[in-house]
């Protein structure tokens, strides 16, 4: 009987353990079990300042996949986005990167057009907006130079 | 060799002696884990052993770790939601909370509550075994002492440290909830939301990292202080306290040059 006892007590703290690792690990970081279902595009952006692989795209607000990687391809910031499979996306859509809030993290909103064709996986998307860069803008604004 | 007075020979002799005494130890606490790695990764393994281990140092800590980590994650919220509070971010307490939990206080904490139950335990255990010569009973039968006792106790600290750890993190993470929500009203969704967004897998990761170190260090420490025990009684009690301080302090120092290099 004490033998089985403690098999019962090392099975109930493992099963604990492992149902606390894959709660931070699926909740908090994002681990995806049951494979992706979704597809990539493409956006090349004259500047990405502040976003990160893993940041958000998202459509009026909700979102719809996120950023898998950034690189640079000839002077311009190449950032493939991951998209759910259930979204699709007008060929003439817009990607712009904003800001969440006055200091807040970036993130990509697409605005999806109208046309009638959808960009295939792989695509990309030609329609894009970069970020507004605050300082920038701040600094025209006390110059007067707007 | 006349020209020296005596006394200045004498002070670099005492100089020598301890230097010569500090690289012994150093060497023979190194040397005790080498060992015990090889004999780690050759079989015979002594499975039933590994798991009253597991059961001793894993299940037997269950409730202390709930409960610091609960009382860790509530004190967390509450402070930290009064110093957002004065900046008007309060949104951020989620992230906060589990970024301090995950990256730090889950790791180190669970190893110090760990170390001071179960730990200290070991070292009186597998001392007062040395010194009632239990040990060398089970030399002259042929088994391995390092093999029945100083393999499984390591290789338990290897399984159960992080899983000790992720229990923290998670009971932690609803403490703070607890308190920033149902007590002082900040929105569910803010909290879990923003948390979400914040922490990635590379916080997890060098969490998980932490804690398999501590994992390795407190058992090693602890069974070492054992295994070299003093004399008699007090040798016992000496080398206990002794496994306790070291591996606190350890933990500590290990932590500051772990969270450095993994950012």
């Amino acid at each position: 009987m004490g033998r089985s006892r403690v098999e019962v007590g090392v099975g109930l703290f493992v099963i604990l353990g492992a149902l606390a690792l894959g709660y931070l690990s699926v909740k908090l970081g994002r681990v995806e079990l049951l494979g992706r279902g979704g597809y990539t595009v493409s956006a090349n952006f004259p500047s990405v300042g502040g976003l990160k692989s893993g940041s958000s795209v998202e459509i009026a607000g909700v979102e719809i996949g996120r950023v898998e990687k950034i690189r640079l391809v000839n002077d311009e910031a190449e950032v493939v986005l991951w998209i759910n499979d259930s979204i699709k996306l007008p060929d003439d859509s817009i990607a712009s990167i904003k800001t969440k809030g006055l200091i807040g993290e970036k993130y990509i909103r697409v605005s999806p057009g109208g046309s009638d064709k959808i960009i295939k996986p792989n695509g990309r998307i030609r329609e894009v907006e970069a970020p507004v860069d605050i300082e920038e803008l701040l600094s025209k604004y006390i110059f007067g130079k707007v | 060799m006349n020209a020296a007075p005596s006394w200045i020979l004498d002070l670099v002799a005492l100089v020598g002696r301890l230097a010569l005494n500090m690289a012994a130890a150093l060497g023979r606490f190194g040397l005790f884990l080498a060992q015990a790695v090889v004999f780690m990764l050759t079989p015979p393994f002594k499975g039933r052993q590994l798991l009253s281990r597991i059961h001793f140092i894993g299940f037997n800590s269950l409730v202390i770790i709930v409960l610091t980590g609960a009382f860790t994650g509530m004190v967390l919220g509450l402070q930290v939601f009064i110093t957002l509070s004065r900046f008007g971010s309060e949104a951020f307490l989620g992230p906060a909370v589990a970024l301090s939990l995950i990256r730090e206080l889950g790791p180190v904490l669970a190893a110090l509550m760990v170390t001071g139950r179960a730990g200290s335990a070991l070292t009186a255990e597998i001392g007062i075994m040395r010194i009632t010569e239990q040990i060398d009973a089970l030399t002259v039968m042929a088994l391995n002492p390092y093999r029945y006792l100083v393999v499984p106790s390591i290789v338990a600290g290897l399984i159960t440290f992080p899983l000790m750890t992720a229990i923290f993190d998670t009971v932690g993470i609803f403490g703070g909830y607890l308190v920033g929500v149902k007590l002082l009203g900040l929105s569910r969704g803010t909290y879990f939301g923003e948390m979400t967004t914040f922490v990635d897998l590379g916080d997890i990761a060098t969490g998980v990292w932490k804690s398999l170190s501590f994992g390795v260090l407190v058992t090693w420490v602890c069974a070492y202080k054992g295994f070299y025990v003093g004399h008699g009684a007090e040798g016992v009690a000496r080398a206990t306290t002794q496994a306790v301080v070291l591996s606190s302090v350890l933990i500590l120092v290990w932590d500051y040059f772990l969270g450095s290099v993994l950012q």
